[in-house]
Formats: structure tokens, C-alpha cells, sequence
């Protein structure tokens, strides 16, 4: 007797591991994948030859000593709204709202430059704006935090939030700020005295920038590594119910986890108003806080990965940047290729993580 | 004096953006799928209408348009351009099992950049001098008030002086509210959203439901960013004008509880808060901008009470944002 | 059902079993927990597909690869936990999922829900919200679903587990109706008296094998025991004698609510000593794992008092303290959960970082210190035979007597005077198992308090100095371990006091 045992067509089953080399090949693989479709969309929409395309990418990006310095400044950015994000990520607490604690620590910053510029010595103005970015960021994210840890309340939809009324508030104060008057911008504060800027290393001060990011990323690598704050994130991640059982108090560890959180996004904003735009807009995160959680998840937590997937995605805006002058495209392009390039990583995650059967051409046979 | 009868026409066709981005988010919220990428699906909408509009117009050099074609042409692009939007959300968050909110942020990204990406490339062609693209044939059309409007006063102002999509949005959202409650598919939607296994168990295909749940939701998304451009906009594209209305529909969703027909008057408060400004004698453009902010505090309030009332018919769909696998059970 | 099996990995679930189910019959399928009851019927309501056999229904043979297909054959299951969706109504989770014609008429349900209720005698209100409902409630929704489906044969898994007396009575009597009805009703259980009360005919199922079946009117509580316990086993585990016992820990009219407000456990009150082994016996959700918790400090207790002892004679109350506070008072207590890799274990860390659990708080420094616990996991490996490619594999990766080994191994390494275990050796194989009966007895030496959560009675009378016996949340009595009897405690289990036990 036998009876034909009904199988779907696919499979699909959780993988238990897969070497970390071959796990890692498949992700270059989609990364080699997504930039032939990028090419070849390239090709459709605008006519022009892909690889002088990207070849104009590479030399907006790296072309010359200044765009590198512009590159790593910008990655430096990035990455630290990413390292911000990561620990939240970590204990599965959902911040999508880098782009608000960013902005609110950038207006903070602000406050500070303008009111007490010229009041305080510069070295203390400095850090008294660098104290209040890094509090008021804080706060912001602590916000949603506090809800959450108390009363569940949904922290995606919530941080999401927050990012708009950030926005909206900082929309108001720059008109509040309007320099000259109708303009609709703040314009560049304090630029004769120089209030409030940080020092210039050469021609300005993105150095300080880069180094005080790469001081973040080892210290958030450690942080999370070998903390026992950073060991508490990844139990409180991983079971609620193990936290419990060894009495980590949850609660404690989402409000102060989510400070920090925000505390290293207020400090962006610091960086960008006293070391590179010292001016404030709206758009001053300019979907950073969205593009940190991309960076992030890519990375899978890792601080040191992280470096890579921000790289990856500053080098396509820089060198998008570049063809919008030489090529004619806009400056868009380049979310458009970071949009590709995105859902192919995102999308072999699954190749990673699962394995497919394909039921073979004829039914198992059972005895 | 506070002018009703102008401020409620504006804070409508203000409003309705929202109303067709909140009712596709709600149904694809309902079948547990968080869209983060409506605010890209809306700009994709948005720029593939566009592009219809503008080839179509091309075409038809000086002539007059038709105004089946012109309405067509633009509606059947928009929709294509969502649906395929849905379909790549879709694919990778049910299929692929991929995380909701990092795809629905990286679609944002897509979609935000191919808007202004085609926009820039159609302002070229064009070869004006403004950043900007204006198809007012098509928008005369599109935005074509009820025959009898003006006649009728007040009365026709305020209800009939809209284009016709105005109506539209309004008839997809009470019947996308009608079919959630009413309907076994709404049902079995539901059921979907709010406890996967137990839809399982009980026969219902999980992944069918998600795939057309996301991908219908993403359509009438993509006609808000249609409509925008068309009506509000007199059919005029500039880049990032369309702004944070995508997110705001996304506030809306929650500010109504997951519910389309009240939808329609939330969206019109919004559209109402949004240019309450305008009708505040003596507030300076700075205020202005903290009118703006009101959709997204009360959203958080709305927010906030309903968790701590823990009333279960105002919680979010059980599952959402979680993906579905059977074998995990 | 003829000759069924079905596998699980290396465990056989079901072995050969031949069970015959007649029309219009209460049958009960009686054995302890794991004796594979369940899985049998799963396999007749489509959740599994059996590896071997075959199914026929009517002499027809058949094929049943889902729920589905199962209520195309008229086989309904009512599951232990509740597929239903919480927020839907009762009449909208009945009709989920089917496939009328027409539009969707709750009114018209509604109505055939009520016909339903009235012919059988069940109390739903088609318009109640699930999660207004109590259990017993949301049970009888889930009848009703599979009776509004046109079911024949309702198999019902535990279904009094999680009622009170009365609500048993309600449901007794409603299934007593079915059955005048001419419908099959199956009722998995391992309480006796409930298949003296309910069903014509009874099978047992003992580890997965099919012992035999009789008409319930001719058998009774003593034979049935006999066939589901099975006849004693010698095991050869040691029992060294106590030393010096002192009372280490004194419980005291303990009572626990469940989150739905069902009591949990009801006035409970023992002592366990140092230097002996305290087995916990039960038929599984009576109260045992609230038990632990509560002393764990992980579960609100309602009332009552946990006194611990220490060697001094110092007396600390552990009520309403939580696991940091306990241990804050200087009470090493260690707790080997049931839910090894959901709660004692983190699955996706390694050995070295799930030795921190415990002791990752110690020293003033912000770091943690990994050398200390990297030494303890490679103890734990090296004395345990821990069979794991290195210290820095992820638990969850390992199998699962060596998850449970590094568990144990490190709740035993805080040398504590406490130690709680749940199910210690289960889905173990004979070895791993024997090596936790030795690490118990080697802590029992060191002058510990161990209490016992076992299944297995064999087990329980040959390591257990003394056996508690909790039978629905409350106290059935108390045993001593050397000369108690399977059967007395078997009997315990399912009848508070024993009853038959004394006659």
C-alpha cells in the first residue's frame, strides 16, 4: 500500500546556519546584480552609456582630495545617525525617528549659537551648544520611549511622528530666525564672529567631524560588545521573558537605551550645524534618519559593517551628485540606484535565511 | 470673520491626498502590512500619471485633448506605476519575507527619487525655464467642477465644486470601509491582519490576501499623488512639492482608528489644519508652520490614549508588521 | 486508524497504533503527557500527516492533508489553544474562512449559531467579543465553529484543563447531548474520573504505543492506572539518605491567579529541606511551573507566604521580591526553567554569553567580564560532556540534552542552596538524563534544597526524597519517596487525596 503524499511545489524552510563566507557572497553577489539592473535602467531612462556613468560616479565621489574630504564627512554623518539607531535596533524597539532627534539636537545647537554667541568664550559656547544638542535629542527620543516602556505604545508609528513635529517646530524657528527677512532661510549664523563654529582643520572643520565619529564607532562597537549595558540590549532583544527571569528590569533598559539612542543624534545635529552647515533647515537630516536604519539593518548591528553599507550608500549620492552637472541627470538619480541596490540586499537576506525545496517531478512514495 | 464657505472647498481638496493614501494604507494595514512606502508609492503615482498626462498632451500638439484619453491615459499610468510599486513590497516583505519597515523605507527612497528624477528629465524636455511642469489641458479636465455648481450658492460650493476625483476618493473609502466590515472578504482580510495562524488554520490563503491587500492599497494610494498634481496642483509638477503629505496619510491611518469612512472627514481636518493659517487673521508665516505640526500631535495623542486605554478595537491589527511563516508556528 | 506512525526527528510520537472509533460513542484516549494522544489526533484532524498507515472512515480509505480537508470528512478538532481572533465576534470566528455563497450574512449565522446552541444546550452570545470572553466561553465558540461546519466527530483535546467543576459539568452534559445526537465525540484526557463520568469506551496510549481499549462500564480507576502508568520500572538511580535535613524553605498557604483569574494553585503549603530532593507530581498545568515562579519570584502571588530559611536560622520572606532582589538578600537560588531556550537560555548567543546571564552584573566595572564565565562554560563543557563544537557556538545550535546540560550547568555553578528544576530531563536521552539525575544528587549532597518538577513517575519515586502531588492547583498530599507506590501516586495525581489510594 502507498500512498502519494501531497507536497506543495516549494518548500520553504528556515535555514539553521550558513557559513558566514558563503552568507557573504551572496550579499556581493546582489550588490554585483543590483548595479547591472542599475545600469541597465540607467541605459533605458536616459540613453547615456552606463559605465561613462558610473565612471563619472567614481570621479564625483573620489575625483579629488576635496571630494574624498566631502565623502568621508558625509559618510561620517551617516554613519553616526546609524550607530545612534543601532542599539535601539538591537532590543527591537523601532526608532524611525533619527530624522526628528537629529533636527532637534541641530536647533538646540542653534538656540545656543545665537543667543549666546558672542555672550560665552567660544570653547564654552561650544560645549554648552554641544550639551544642550545632546539632551534635547535625548529627550526627543525619550519620549516614545517612555510610552512604550510604560504602556506599549506602538514606538514605529510614534518615533515616525515625532520626525514631523521636529520638522514643523524647526520650520517655525527658522522663520522666526529669517536672515534677511522674507527669505525663508536662517542663512549662515554668526559668520563674521565665527561663534560657535568649530576650529578649521585646513579649510574647515570636517576632520573634527570624521574623527569624532570614528571615536563614536568604536565606542558604540565596544558599547554593544562588552558593556553590560550592551549585553542587557541584547537579552531584552532577543527574550523579554529571559530578561525577566535573570531581573532585567526591561522598562529601565528601552527608556535608557532609547537616550542614548538619541543623545548620539542630537550630536549630530551638533556636528552639522558648529562643524559644516552652521546654518539650520528643515531638511538638514535630509532622510539620514531613514537611510541610518537601512545602514544599520544592513550592517545587521555591527558597528564595523556599518562603515561599508554607509560607504556604499554616500558613494552613490556623491558621485549622483557629480552627473547631475556632467551627464545632465538630476541629482535624484542617485535615489533611484540606491533604491535598486537596496531591495536587492534586502531581497537575498532571504536566500540567507531560508532554504527552498523544489518538490522533485514525481510524488515520495511512503511504504 | 471666519469664511466657512471658502475654507471648507480648501481644506478638502487639501484633504484628499490624504484620504486616498490613508484608505490604501488602512487595507494594507488591515491585512497586517505596514507600508512605509506609501509616501513613495504616492510620488510614484504621482509622476507616472504625470508622465501619461505629459506624453498624451505631447502628442496632441496643440490640439484639443479628448477627455476620456486625457483622464485615461493618466489614470491607467498612475495605477500601473503603484501596482508595481505594491507588487515589489509585496515580493519582498511576504515572499521574501523581508522586514516591512526596511523595505517600506528604502521604497520611499525609491519612489520619492524617481518622482523627482522623471520630473526633472520631462522639465527638460520641455526645455522652460521654471523647475516646473505644467499640464493645465489635462488638469482643466481632470478638475472639471459638477455642471450646476455655481448655481447653487454656498451649497454648490462647498459640495459640488470639485473635480471628479474628489468624489472618487470618497466613494473608494466608504466602499473600502463597507468590504473590511462588512464582507467575508473584509472578514477573512481582517482575520488576516490580526492573527495569521488562526486565518490559516481556518483555510484562508495568508499570502493571497496579503499580496492584493498590498497591492489594491497601493493603487489608491497612487491615485492621492494623482490627484494632487492634477486638482489640487492645477496640474503643475515641481519636485518635492508634494512635501510630507505621504507621512500625514500614514497619521491619518492611526488618527481614525484604521478606519476609511471616518477617513473622510479626518482627512478633511487635516486638509482643515494644513491651511488654518490662511484663515487665522493677524498669524505670521512662522505660526503658520505650528498649524502644520496639530495632524501629527494629535496623531500622537490618538497614539498614546488609545494604548493606554487598551480598548482592542483601537489597537493596530494584532500582526502588523510581523511576517507570516507557517513553519514557525 | 491502522497501524499510524509518525516521527518526530529521533522521537516516535505514535508506534503502530490501531484505534477504532465508532459512531454515535464518547470515546476517551487516555495516557500520560507525551504518550502521544495528541499527535494521534492531529493526524485525524489534518495538522499532521502520519509518516505510516492509513486512515479510513466508513471502511473508505482516506486522505487528510489539512483542517480542511478533515471537515470535508466531518472531523472537527477543538485544539488546547485557541485558534480564534480576539478582536472578531463569536459569530465572525465561526464563519472564517468558509466559502458561502452570497454576501456575508452574520445575522443569518447568527441565527444558525443560536439553532446550534439551543439543540445542544451551549450559552454563546454570537455578537460577544473573544476577548471578552472566559475561557470556557471562547471553548464553546470553538465547539460551535466545528459543530456550524457540519462536523461528525469532534475530538477535543484536554478540554477540561482549563474549566472549573461546574464549567466540566456544562460541557459533560452538552457532549452528552452530541451524542444523543448520533455524533462522535473523542475527548483526550488524563483524568480518570472524567472518563468514568463521560465516555462508553476508553483507549490508552502509553509512549506512543497503543495499550488497549474497553468499554468504560467494565473497567476501573485502579486497571486504568495500570494501563496508563504501566508497571513500575527499575531505573537504578541513586537515592543516597539526606543529610541532616533542616527546613530551607516554607511555603504557606500559597495562591496564584492566572492572567485569565484562574486559580492556579489554591492554598498551597509545604517545606522543602536542604540535603533532600523534593519531587513535584502532577499531571502537567497543575500549578507546577506557577509553583516555581512564585518561589523564582517571577510570578504575583495573591496570597500566602514564602519563607526562606537561611543556615543561621534568619528568615527572609521572598514575596513580592523579584529575581535581582532575591538575590540581593544573599539567597542563591537557582532556577532551571521548563522553557529552556525561550526563557533560561538566549538561543542566539553562545555558551560564554549565556553564562553571563547570572553573573554578568558582578564587579564595579562597566564592562562585562567574559573570562570568568568563558572558564565556566568550558567547566561546564569538560564536566558535563557538553557536546558542542566550541564555547563560542550559538545554544540554540546544539541539541537539546546538551542546551539543557549548559542550562543546568550554570544554574549549578552559582553554588546555590536553591535549586529549582522543571522537567529537567525532558525530549533527553537516557544518558543526558542519568548525568542530570547525578548532578541533582550531587547537590542534594552539597546541602541543597532541590525541588523536582518531574512527568515521569518512575523517575520521580527513585530520585525524589519525598514527592508532593498537586492535582489542580492544589495539595493532594505528600509521599515519601522510598516507599511510596506508582499507582497510589498515580492516583494522587488525578484525585485529590488519592481517594482509592487508602482502600
Amino acid at each position: 500500500m502507498s500512498n502519494p503524499i501531497k507536497e506543495p511545489l516549494l518548500h520553504i524552510t528556515r535555514r539553521k546556519e550558513m557559513p558566514a563566507k558563503k552568507a557573504w557572497a551572496i550579499r556581493i553577489g546582489a550588490i554585483i546584480a543590483s548595479l547591472i539592473v542599475c545600469a541597465i535602467v540607467t541605459t533605458l531612462t536616459t540613453g547615456l552609456d552606463p559605465i561613462s556613468v558610473y565612471g563619472a560616479m567614481i570621479d564625483g565621489a573620489v575625483g579629488s582630495s576635496r571630494k574624498v574630504l566631502i565623502l568621508l564627512k558625509e559618510l561620517a554623518i551617516l554613519l553616526c545617525i546609524s550607530l545612534a539607531l543601532t542599539p535601539a535596533f538591537k532590543m527591537k524597539f523601532w526608532n524611525l525617528g533619527g530624522e526628528g532627534q537629529v533636527l532637534m539636537g541641530a536647533w538646540a545647537t542653534t538656540v545656543v549659537m545665537m543667543y549666546l554667541g558672542g555672550v560665552l568664550p567660544n570653547a564654552v559656547l561650544i560645549i554648552v551648544m554641544l550639551i544642550a544638542a545632546v539632551g534635547t535629542g535625548a529627550i526627543w527620543a525619550m519620549i516614545p520611549a517612555f510610552f512604550k516602556a510604560k504602556w506599549g505604545t506602538n514606538e514605529t508609528l510614534f518615533t515616525l511622528m515625532m520626525n514631523y513635529v521636529a520638522i514643523q517646530l524647526v520650520a517655525y524657528f527658522i522663520i522666526v530666525w529669517e536672515n534677511p527677512k522674507g527669505s525663508g532661510h536662517v542663512g549662515i549664523i554668526n559668520q563674521a564672529g565665527r561663534e560657535g563654529w568649530l576650529p578649521n582643520i585646513g579649510t574647515n572643520s570636517y576632520w573634527f567631524i570624521i574623527i569624532f565619529v570614528a571615536i563614536i564607532t568604536v565606542g558604540m562597537h565596544i558599547y554593544l560588545q562588552y558593556s553590560k549595558h550592551g549585553y542587557e540590549i541584547s537579552v531584552v532583544g532577543e527574550s523579554q521573558r529571559t530578561a525577566n527571569y535573570v531581573g532585567i528590569k526591561v522598562d529601565r533598559v528601552i527608556i535608557r537605551t532609547l537616550l542614548l539612542s538619541g543623545a548620539i543624534c542630537g550630536f549630530t545635529g551638533w556636528m552639522m550645524v558648529s562643524g559644516s552647515d552652521h546654518t539650520i533647515t528643515t531638511t538638514l537630516a535630509g532622510g539620514r534618519g531613514f537611510l541610518g536604519i537601512m545602514v544599520s539593518w544592513l550592517a545587521q548591528f555591527n558597528s564595523i559593517a556599518m562603515i561599508f553599507a554607509a560607504l556604499l550608500i554616500v558613494f552613490l549620492e556623491q558621485g549622483a551628485a557629480e552627473i547631475s552637472t556632467s551627464c545632465g541627470l538630476n541629482q535624484s538619480y542617485s535615489d533611484i540606484l540606491t533604491g535598486i541596490i537596496l531591495f536587492f540586499i534586502i531581497g537575498c537576506e532571504f536566500f540567507i535565511n531560508y532554504i527552498v525545496h523544489v518538490r522533485k517531478s514525481a510524488g515520495k512514495e511512503v511504504a | 470673520m471666519f469664511d466657512l464657505v471658502s475654507f471648507i472647498p480648501r481644506a478638502i481638496i487639501q484633504g484628499m491626498p490624504l484620504l486616498f493614501g490613508c484608505t490604501g494604507e488602512t487595507i494594507s494595514e488591515k491585512a497586517g502590512s505596514l507600508n512605509l512606502g506609501i509616501p513613495g508609492v504616492m510620488y510614484v503615482g504621482a509622476m507616472c500619471g504625470v508622465i501619461g498626462a505629459f506624453f498624451y498632451e505631447r502628442s496632441c500638439g496643440g490640439a484639443d485633448l479628448n477627455p476620456f484619453l486625457a483622464i485615461m491615459i493618466p489614470f491607467l499610468s498612475c495605477l500601473v506605476g503603484s501596482l508595481l510599486m505594491g507588487l515589489l513590497f509585496a515580493v519582498l516583505t511576504v515572499t521574501l519575507r523581508a522586514n516591512q519597515n526596511v523595505v517600506g523605507l528604502a521604497m520611499t527612497t525609491f519612489g520619492v527619487g524617481f518622482g523627482n528624477f522623471f520630473g526633472g528629465s520631462l522639465m527638460k524636455l520641455t526645455g522652460s525655464s521654471v523647475p516646473s511642469i505644467a499640464l493645465s489641458k489635462t488638469s482643466i479636465i481632470f478638475s472639471k467642477a459638477l455642471p450646476f455648481a455655481k448655481d447653487l450658492g454656498w451649497f454648490g460650493k462647498i459640495f459640488l465644486s470639485y473635480g471628479f476625483m474628489t468624489y472618487l476618493a470618497v466613494v473608494i473609502a466608504i466602499i473600502a470601509a463597507y468590504i473590511l466590515k462588512r464582507t467575508r472578504v473584509g472578514l477573512q482580510l481582517r482575520a488576516v491582519g490580526e492573527n495569521p495562524a488562526t486565518a490559516d488554520a481556518a483555510g484562508i490563503d495568508v499570502n493571497k490576501y496579503k499580496y492584493f491587500a498590498i497591492c489594491i492599497g497601493c493603487m489608491i494610494a497612487g491615485l492621492g499623488g494623482l490627484y494632487y498634481v492634477m486638482d489640487y496642483a492645477s496640474g503643475v509638477w515641481s519636485n518635492d512639492a508634494f512635501g510630507d503629505r505621504g507621512w500625514l496619510a500614514i497619521a491619518l491611518v492611526i488618527f481614525t482608528l484604521w478606519k476609511p469612512n471616518v477617513a473622510v472627514f479626518g482627512s478633511i481636518l487635516f486638509g482643515g489644519l494644513y491651511i488654518l493659517y490662511l484663515f487665522m487673521p493677524g498669524s505670521g508665516m512662522a505660526v503658520k508652520e505650528l498649524y502644520k505640526m496639530l495632524p501629527y500631535v494629535v496623531t500622537i495623542l490618538v497614539l498614546i490614549i488609545t494604548s493606554m486605554r487598551r480598548k482592542r478595537e483601537h489597537q493596530p491589527p494584532e500582526s502588523l508588521g510581523l511576517p507570516y511563516f507557517r513553519e514557525d508556528r | 486508524m491502522r497501524n499510524i506512525t509518525k516521527t518526530f526527528g529521533d522521537i516516535t510520537a505514535n508506534d503502530d497504533v490501531t484505534l477504532d472509533i465508532y459512531r454515535g460513542e464518547i470515546l476517551s484516549l487516555l495516557g500520560e503527557n507525551g504518550s502521544g494522544k495528541t499527535t494521534l489526533m492531529n493526524m485525524l484532524s489534518g495538522i499532521y500527516f502520519p509518516d505510516g498507515g492509513e486512515i479510513m472512515i466508513n471502511g473508505e480509505p482516506v486522505m487528510i492533508s489539512s483542517p480542511k480537508e478533515a471537515f470535508d470528512h466531518g472531523i472537527g478538532m477543538i485544539h488546547q489553544h485557541f485558534k480564534l481572533v480576539d478582536v472578531f465576534t463569536a459569530a465572525e470566528n465561526i464563519v472564517l474562512g468558509l466559502e458561502e455563497k452570497g454576501k456575508l450574512d452574520l445575522e443569518k449565522a447568527s441565527e444558525k449559531i443560536r439553532e446550534i446552541c439551543d439543540a445542544y444546550g451551549f450559552d454563546v452570545d454570537p455578537k460577544q467579543k473573544i476577548y471578552n470572553m472566559s475561557v470556557s466561553q471562547k471553548q464553546t465558540v470553538e465547539i460551535v465553529k466545528v459543530l456550524y461546519r457540519g462536523a461528525d466527530i469532534l475530538i477535543l483535546d484536554e478540554p477540561t484543563a482549563v474549566l472549573t467543576p461546574q464549567e466540566t459539568d456544562k460541557l459533560f452534559a452538552v457532549l452528552r447531548n452530541m451524542k444523543e445526537d448520533g455524533k462522535t465525540v473523542v475527548i483526550i484526557t488524563h483524568k480518570l474520573h472524567e472518563v468514568l463520568a463521560i465516555s462508553d469506551r476508553v483507549a490508552v496510549l502509553r509512549k506512543g504505543k497503543f495499550v488497549g481499549d474497553m468499554i468504560t462500564a467494565e473497567t476501573n480507576e485502579q486497571e486504568m492506572t495500570n494501563m496508563m502508568v504501566g508497571h513500575q520500572v527499575e531505573l537504578n538511580i541513586d537515592r543516597p539518605t539526606p543529610v541532616d535535613p533542616k527546613p530551607r524553605v516554607e511555603i504557606e498557604g500559597l495562591t496564584v491567579k492566572g492572567p485569565d483569574g484562574v486559580m492556579k494553585l489554591d492554598d498551597v503549603s509545604f517545606t522543602a529541606n536542604s540535603g533532600e530532593i523534593l519531587g513535584i507530581a502532577g499531571i502537567s498545568g497543575c500549578g507546577q511551573k506557577e509553583l516555581l515562579e512564585a518561589i523564582a519570584g517571577l510570578q504575583r502571588v495573591e496570597k500566602g507566604t514564602i519563607k526562606y530559611i537561611h543556615d543561621d536560622g534568619e528568615v527572609e520572606d521572598l514575596i513580592g521580591k523579584d529575581p535581582l532582589q532575591i538575590a540581593e538578600i544573599g539567597v542563591s537560588l537557582s532556577f532551571v526553567p521548563e522553557d529552556r531556550l525561550g526563557m533560561g537560555l538566549v538561543g542566539s548567543m553562545d555558551l560564554t554569553d549565556n553564562m553571563m546571564l547570572r553573573s554578568f552584573r558582578r564587579g564595579r566595572s562597566m564592562f562585562t567580564d567574559r573570562k570568568t564565565p568563558k572558564a565556566l562554560a568550558e567547566r561546564v563543557v569538560d564536566e558535563l560532556e557538553v557536546n558542542t563544537p566550541s564555547v563560542s557556538t550559538e545554544v540554540r545550535k546544539l541539541s537539546g540534552g546538551n542546551v539543557q546540560k549548559v542550562l543546568v550547568g550554570r544554574e549549578i555553578a552559582s553554588a546555590p542552596t536553591v535549586l529549582l528544576s522543571a522537567y529537567a530531563v525532558r525530549g533527553l536521552d537516557i544518558n543526558s538524563s542519568y548525568t542530570i539525575y547525578d548532578l541533582l544528587n550531587q547537590q542534594k549532597a552539597r546541602g541543597v534544597a532541590v525541588i523536582y518538577v518531574g512527568e515521569d513517575l518512575d523517575v520521580l519515586l527513585e530520585l525524589c526524597d519525598r514527592i508532593l502531588v498537586l492535582c489542580g492547583g492544589k495539595v493532594s498530599g505528600i509521599v515519601d519517596g522510598v516507599d511510596a507506590e506508582k499507582r497510589q501516586v498515580g492516583m494522587m495525581m488525578t484525585k485529590l487525596g488519592g481517594g482509592a489510594a487508602n482502600e
